[in-house]
Formats: C-alpha cells, sequence, structure tokens
C-alpha cells in the first residue's frame, strides 16, 4: 500500500524479498546496506534469532530521490524463510507494494523453493492480493556455486507462467534483460505472462541493485 | 493495482491530524505521539520531537501491533484495540485508528495510563472520524502522479548507477 503524504510531500512504498530460508534475502538488504550512501538509507533493523537466523524480519529504508518535488522512499522488508515462522511471514506481506521472491539455486533446494513460492501465493491470496498483478521479480540467487540448476529448471519450476485473461494485454513483450526470452508470449495456444527474473550472487554483490532497481521501477509504474 | 489500496492525505487532513493530536498532548500530559500505519510507515509526529530513529520506530511498531492481533484472535478476541508497554521512565500506549492506522502515544512520569487511555480513547473518536473521511475519498481527488514515472525512471538509474 503506497502512501503519499502531501503534507511531507513524501511517497512511500513496502517492498517485501520473499523465499526459502538461508536463501539469501537478509544478504541481499546487507549488501544493499552497505553500497548505499548513508544519507539516503535509514538504519538497518534486524529481529533475529541468535544464530542469526531471521525471526520476524529485517527493515532498511531507502531513499531513491526527488521525483516531481516528491521525497520517492521505500521500505525494504525480508520475512523469516524457515517455514514454521509463517504467522509472522503473512503479517510482513501485508500492504505490500512488490516483490521479490530469492530463489536458492542449488538443486538441493529446488523442493524448498516450490514450497515457498506455493505458500507466498497462498499468503497473498489471504490478504486478497493477485500475485500475477502486483510488481513481482525472481531473483535466482547463488548462481557461482557448482550444483547451482540451469535457469530453464529453475523457471519451469518457479515461473512456469500464468493465464492472461485480458486480451489488451495479450502481446508478445520481450524481456529487455534476456533477449530471446518474453515476459507474455503465447504456449500452447495460450497466453501466458511470467515474473522478470535477475541471476545473482547477493553475498558478492552480483545482481542485488538490479532486483531492486527492477522490482522498484515496476512499482513506480503501478503509480503513474 | 492488486495490492492494498493506496491512500493519500491533503495538507488540510495533516492539520486536522496534528490539531486533535496536539489537544490530546495537552490534556493527556503526555510527551510525544505518532502516527504509524498499518504497513509501518509513519504518518505523524506530533509533541517533543524523539530522539530515536523514527522510521524504524515506525515498522517495529506495525509489526508489533499486528503481531498482537494475531494473538488476539488466538485466544479468541476480534482484536486488542490498545497495547500498553510500561517501562520504568518511559511508556508506551498504542490504539487502533480506523483500523489502518496506530496511534502511538510516548509518556513519562509526569502523567499516568489512566489519563492517558481516558484521553487517549477521545483522541481515537476523532482520528477515527478524520481518517474514515479521508479513505472514503480516496478515488475520487485529483489525480497527481499521473506522469510519476518519467521523472522516476532516471531518479532510479541515478541512484544505482
Amino acid at each position: 500500500m503506497s502512501m503519499i503524504n502531501y503534507a511531507s510531500r513524501e511517497i512511500n512504498c513496502k517492498l517485501v524479498y520473499y523465499g526459502p530460508g538461508l536463501g539469501g534475502k537478509t544478504t541481499n538488504l546487507e549488501h544493499i546496506y552497505g553500497k548505499v550512501s548513508p544519507n539516503t538509507r535509514g538504519k538497518m533493523i534486524s529481529l533475529a534469532t541468535e544464530t542469526e537466523r531471521t525471526l520476524f524480519f529485517d527493515f532498511l529504508p531507502v531513499d531513491l530521490g526527488t521525483i516531481r518535488g516528491f521525497k520517492t522512499r521505500f521500505h525494504l522488508y525480508t520475512v523469516p524463510g524457515q517455514v514454521y515462522y509463517n504467522a509472522s511471514r503473512k503479517l510482513i506481506l501485508k500492504g505490500v507494494d512488490g516483490l521479490v521472491f530469492v530463489a536458492d539455486s542449488q538443486i538441493e533446494r529446488m523442493e524448498a523453493n516450490v514450497e515457498s513460492m506455493q505458500n507466498l501465493y497462498d499468503n497473498m491470496a489471504e490478504y486478497g492480493y493477485d500475485l500475477t498483478k502486483i510488481p513481482f521479480v525472481i531473483q535466482y540467487n547463488k548462481r557461482d556455486l557448482p550444483n547451482a540448476a540451469p535457469i530453464k529448471d529453475l523457471q519451469a519450476a518457479l515461473n512456469p507462467g500464468w493465464p492472461i485473461d485480458d486480451a489488451a494485454q495479450r502481446k508478445v513483450t520481450p524481456d529487455p534483460a534476456h533477449p530471446g526470452e518474453h515476459l507474455v508470449e503465447q504456449a500452447g495456444g495460450q497466453w501466458v505472462g511470467h515474473a522478470s527474473y535477475v541471476e545473482a550472487v547477493a553475498i558478492r554483490g552480483d545482481g542485488v541493485f538490479d532486483t531492486l532497481k527492477s522490482v522498484s521501477k515496476l512499482v513506480l509504474k503501478t503509480l503513474s | 493495482m492488486a495490492g492494498a489500496a493506496s491512500w493519500s492525505f491533503s495538507e488540510n487532513d495533516f492539520k486536522q491530524i496534528e490539531q486533535h493530536l496536539q489537544a490530546f498532548l495537552r490534556d493527556s500530559n503526555a510527551r510525544c505521539a505518532l502516527l504509524v500505519d498499518r504497513t509501518g510507515q509513519l504518518v505523524a509526529t506530533v509533541g517533543d520531537p524523539p530522539k530515536f530513529d523514527s522510521t524504524a520506530f515506525a515498522s517495529l511498531t506495525a509489526a508489533d501491533f499486528s503481531a498482537n492481533d494475531q494473538l488476539a484472535k488466538m485466544i479468541g478476541e476480534a482484536e486488542f484495540a490498545s497495547l500498553v508497554h510500561q517501562g520504568e521512565k518511559e511508556s508506551m500506549y498504542l490504539a487502533d485508528v480506523a483500523k489502518r492506522v496506530i496511534l502511538v502515544v510516548l509518556f513519562d512520569q509526569r502523567t499516568t495510563l489512566g489519563l492517558v487511555k481516558l484521553k487517549g480513547k477521545s483522541a481515537v473518536e476523532k482520528l477515527n472520524k478524520v481518517f474514515e473521511e479521508m479513505f472514503n475519498r480516496v478515488g475520487t481527488g485529483p489525480a497527481p502522479q499521473k506522469g510519476l514515472l518519467e521523472g522516476a525512471e532516471d531518479e532510479i538509474d541515478k541512484l544505482f548507477g
């Protein structure tokens, strides 16, 4: 739920990083925290267990700059990835404007990715939000690991596409980030839409800002 | 959009909110009142400016309130409309406003919890009215966000460039 405050001339938007445990959500925020100038970001809050697993959420506010005289601020949240924290995970989704799903590319984590994606759909549906209509980007993290699954397999499992019912949206849309691939296409006689994706090695910072930039743009588009 | 509805408020709304909160602080002798929306964004601050990071404070407040909401449901209550955190010197009183916003009152030994609660109740009623009117207006007002993106693309590129 973006909030526009005309008195203080601010636009505030909420981004949530979702995904399985140990996938790199907190690492994404830590990298952003380390790289963004202290003038444009606030304090990072982490509610974590003693073993540094996120218990409730991590929180980082980042100012993108001034747009039309309005200060644009994004509030970045992560959710706890561990399955048993679902109650608190769901709370963080409240009022979300944009979502990043941080998938763990390792073949062994495929099942955990799929389970977490299903959980995201379910939790969003409980709030009455439609994941196919909200700004949504998938980040395939840990691309540097030798046991990383091919992108093709990850896409098939996590981003197979949703049917597009609106005739106005049924036009082939190339994916600007991946030549030869499409965000909207016809597959098996049906029109489907895919979330855009980014390959990342969050621990080194690769792809972290591309992901943030990509989802931020989508969120701002919904405001225009 | 498919997410929760956006809302916006005008300078006039803001003035009204400030007036109600200032009157409340005067009557209750509390130090500071903050309004935080349920998604964790700070809407307004009145009274002694907080010395802490108010953005972080707002996100924790919303999380606190949401977690307590779920606890209420578990024990068979529809909600906890207000919460109190009492410290040795500093205390907090939190109350729901129009189901979308949380009033947070910071107070110390210059007043009592009873007085804050009593005065808080009528302040919440007044704020409820202001916010309900504001939410009803959503979608009927001007759309100043139009064309926002042209500027935004450049701004994002600049920040991450």
